[in-house]
């Protein structure tokens, strides 16, 4: 056991194999670098149903139930109604193509809406990621009371996100929030986000990034401690600065995690943060915090207009299948495992 | 975010004959406050126990433990030998009045099921309008409808069209029961007939009305018993409210689009919408770009950046600005009333400004929501929704509910009662709503609005007052966006009902 794991963490610590097509076959022998194969043979145990061949099937059973009556069959129903206008008793039906489709795409507010879930997936995500990575390392060094801190990260996430929406909205309040307070003559800002769509889009950025903080900071705190200490001597040792080591030998060895993370974000602040906006801005001032889940709720059950509302889904599921492949098909190639 | 779900159990076979509900209102989880209806029903002899509605509130997370689990089936099996011995027709009703108002309705509820032993209502608070309305709809369309849903006054389209309903005219008349509909007060009555006929029964009726804080208009040396008449005098006002520092704003404003744009044009006597505000057809267009809406909508943007009024969002967001005595008047709905009562502030109330010549003063009109019937329920069960209904309009219930709530009274034989008892002399401004609506006869333009896809082209409306306030857009651009807006999807609304 103890070897395998030796073995495990000096395979990882070895370049990644450059040549991905031929992972699975036998490799020239002059680079050191571990294979996929390599790393299944050291890391897992196969189990062989050798007597029984249905056992796998029917411990797989409740798993796959459950994914297709919750996954597959709504994810079907959806795309089967986008297809159809309806009105909200059911009571008439018609058949309208892509008609739904169309509309959305030529209209403005939904191209308003696309622009809007980019600006705050993208800040929430690379701002989240970013400050969650600084907050990691600062709390990876020995200092003293390292503990608390690291308690106290984990808080936030505790938090439900529209109770901490809620918290943000009275801390961001132009009249008596904190925030305005303390910038108040400092910069030239209106924090009036019933009003003022920058101040509103600001605040649900900065809840959303605030409540996933300790959520990220406990992934990259215990990516870092799988990071060998002596990696960062020996280039210490070698005259490589701090910031040198951090950004040589740390960062690419965080990967994985990073990586990890990024796709959490994206996916975190696509889906999850529907209730913070339902709770704070309700898509608003005009539409300025109206991103794509929320309209599409929105649209679905306050307007009842099921077809426009499942034709939204099915765009938001493509979406997310297209993020998730370009996420593992391109970044993944600059991680190294 | 709501998480909807059934699970049926089905506990015991036997010979069960009539049919008991219970419901079950159980806080699972400490801080994730998940309230789980159960119900028992007894479907075809058989009871049955179904849990509905996973309904969670302020929280993301739904956590069983199997404790909680062991004690629902417990109390199941106390429930299904209790449902035995009940014989009571249930009558199920969905409302989305919360907090103290909901209370209001659960006695109104219990003082019916008290008053006679033959049917018992049963109130379910389903959430707001919005989603009572798609909960509704959805256990429509699975057959399971409840007999009595609470919808508010935009959805009164939908639900005249749904071809789901059972108009309560034609439900009174088949059960026999005489509704004297010449009582009822004309302005909520104009709102929510259909060629003539009451196709929902008035719940929830209010007006807009003007509260005013009286110790700002005193520190600001103003007469707080002559509170401003007209837009001018509440532009002088706020002015003089301002530049003495009594208060930072003059006025803001609750519900924006219903108070400002709604209530506005047909207080001023003017059309919102083509085709007699959509009452007359479905080629609706929305006029609120006119002369008028112009007029209004600029002067409440220059006020906006002067300072004189503050917008303060959506609903009821505004309250606070009030309430914090930030802003000394606030047009809002009279509903307020009861919170009014409860605040602690100097406060009164008058009737909503007018902009005076060329415009003639007519009538404000309502918003709040109307109890429809829904279809798919049997003879006797009908009965008892007849009686329970009857039972909401008696003018001593409205009496009743009026004092409680603020909502207005919806017959005039119920204002009557209150007139004798000398309510309106003891609180003057609950009187302020029920004048305004009976101002004037409600002409073509000011008995209502009934339009397709309203909850929309509210929100439209005032996403561009929102665009218009912040400087996004100028007055003009913002009134033609909305009305371009508003009329695709009123357009798109015509389409599927031709």
């Amino acid at each position: 056991m103890m070897q395998s794991r030796e073995l495990t963490s000096s395979l990882r610590n070895l370049p990644k194999c450059t040549n991905r097509r031929n992972q699975h076959t036998v490799w020239s022998l002059s680079k050191p670098c571990a294979t996929s194969k390599e790393r299944v043979i050291v890391m897992s145990q196969q189990v062989v149903f050798k007597k029984n061949k249905w056992l796998p099937y029917i411990l797989l059973a409740p798993q796959i139930v459950i994914t297709i009556v919750f996954f597959f069959w709504p994810a079907i129903t959806s795309l089967r109604l986008a297809l159809y206008r309806t009105t909200p008793f059911g009571d008439r039906t018609f058949f309208v193509g892509s008609q739904n489709f169309q509309r959305l795409f030529a209209s403005p507010q939904y191209q308003r809406s696309l622009i809007t879930t980019l600006m705050f997936s993208a800040s929430v995500t690379l701002l989240g990621v970013a400050i969650s990575l600084c907050i990691a390392l600062l709390l990876n060094q020995a200092v003293r009371g390292r503990t608390v801190y690291r308690t106290a990260i984990l808080w936030p996430y505790g938090v439900a996100l529209p109770i901490s929406g809620i918290l943000w909205m009275f801390m961001m309040h132009p009249t008596f929030g904190i925030v305005p307070y303390f910038f108040e003559g400092i910069i030239d800002f209106n924090f009036d986000w019933i009003l003022n769509g920058n101040a509103a889009m600001l605040l649900v950025i900065l809840t959303a990034i605030w409540t996933n903080l300790g959520y990220n900071v406990a992934f990259f705190l215990a990516g870092l401690q799988a990071i060998p200490k002596s990696l960062q001597e020996a280039a210490l040792v070698d005259g490589a600065t701090s910031l040198k080591a951090i950004r040589y030998i740390t960062l690419p060895l965080l990967s994985p995690t990073t990586f990890f993370l990024l796709v959490m974000n994206v996916v975190y602040s696509l889906f999850d943060t529907f209730g913070l906006i339902d709770a704070v801005t309700k898509g608003g001032p005009g539409n300025a915090t109206e991103i794509l889940i929320y309209k599409a709720y929105k649209d679905g059950i306050i307007s009842l207009n099921l077809g426009s509302s499942a034709a939204q889904s099915v765009i938001l599921m493509v979406l997310a299948t297209l993020l998730t492949v370009f996420q593992f098909g391109f970044i993944e190639r600059k991680v190294s495992y | 975010m709501v998480i909807t779900g059934c699970i049926f159990t089905i506990l015991k076979e036997g010979n069960l004959s009539g049919g008991m509900d219970y419901r079950l209102p159980i806080t699972v989880t400490h801080s994730h406050k998940l309230d789980l209806y159960c119900l028992h029903k007894i479907i075809r002899g058989r009871v049955v126990l179904v849990y509905q509605d996973f309904r969670i509130r302020g929280g993301i997370s739904v956590r069983f433990s199997s404790k909680n689990l062991v004690a629902l089936v417990v109390l199941t099996v106390i429930l299904a030998g209790a449902s035995v011995a009940n014989a009571k027709t249930q009558i199920d009703f969905w409302f989305s009045l919360g907090g103290q108002l909901g209370e209001t309705v659960q006695q109104l509820v219990t003082d019916f099921n008290n008053s006679q032993d033959e049917f018992e209502v049963v109130a379910f608070f389903r959430g707001a309008y919005a989603e009572s309305m798609t909960a509704a709809i959805a256990a429509y369309r699975a057959g399971n409808a409840p007999h009595i849903l609470q919808v508010y006054e935009v959805g009164t389209q939908t639900m005249l069209l749904s071809g789901a309903i059972y108009p309560v005219y034609q439900l009174m008349e088949e059960q026999g029961i005489e509704i004297d509909w010449d009582d009822f007060v004309s302005a909520v009555y104009a709102y929510y007939t259909h060629k003539g006929d009451l196709y929902s029964l008035p719940f929830n009726s209010s007006s807009p009305i003007f509260f005013y804080n009286r110790d700002i208009f005193e520190a600001a040396g103003l007469d707080p018993d002559r509170p401003p008449q007209t837009w001018q005098e509440v532009e002088e006002y706020s002015r003089q409210i301002i530049e003495s520092g009594a208060a930072r704003y003059g006025f803001t404003t609750g519900w924006p689009a219903w108070v400002q744009l709604e209530t506005m044009h047909a207080w001023h006597g003017l059309p919102f919408a083509s085709q007699g505000n959509g009452f007359d057809g479905l080629d609706v267009e929305l006029l609120i770009n006119g002369e008028f809406g112009m007029k209004h909508m600029s002067a409440l943007a220059r006020w906006q950046e002067e300072g004189i009024f503050h917008y303060g969002g959506r609903g009821d967001s505004a309250n606070w600005i009030f309430m914090n005595e930030d802003a000394a008047m606030m047009p809002h709905s009279s509903a307020l009333i009861g919170s009014m009562k409860q605040s602690g502030l100097n406060w009164d109330a008058a009737m909503l400004p007018h902009w005076g010549e060329p415009y003639p003063m007519t009538n404000t009109i309502i918003g709040g929501a109307t109890l429809w019937v829904l279809k798919g329920h049997s003879e006797e069960e009908y009965r008892g929704v007849a009686e329970f209904l009857n039972f909401v309009a008696q003018p001593e219930q409205q009496a009743w509910w009026h004092k409680q709530t603020g909502y207005v009274p919806i017959t005039n034989s119920a204002a009557a009662i209150l007139e004798a008892e000398g309510h309106f002399e003891k609180e003057p401004y609950q009187r302020i709503a029920i004048d305004q609506l009976n101002y004037s006869d409600p002409t073509p333009d000011t008995k209502g609005l009934r339009l397709g896809n309203f909850v929309e082209i509210r929100n439209v409306v005032e996403e561009e007052m929102e665009n218009i306030f912040a400087g996004n857009k100028s007055v003009e651009d913002g009134l033609n966006d909305a009305v371009k807006r508003a009329n695709q999807l009123l357009e798109e609304f015509a389409e599927m009902y031709q």
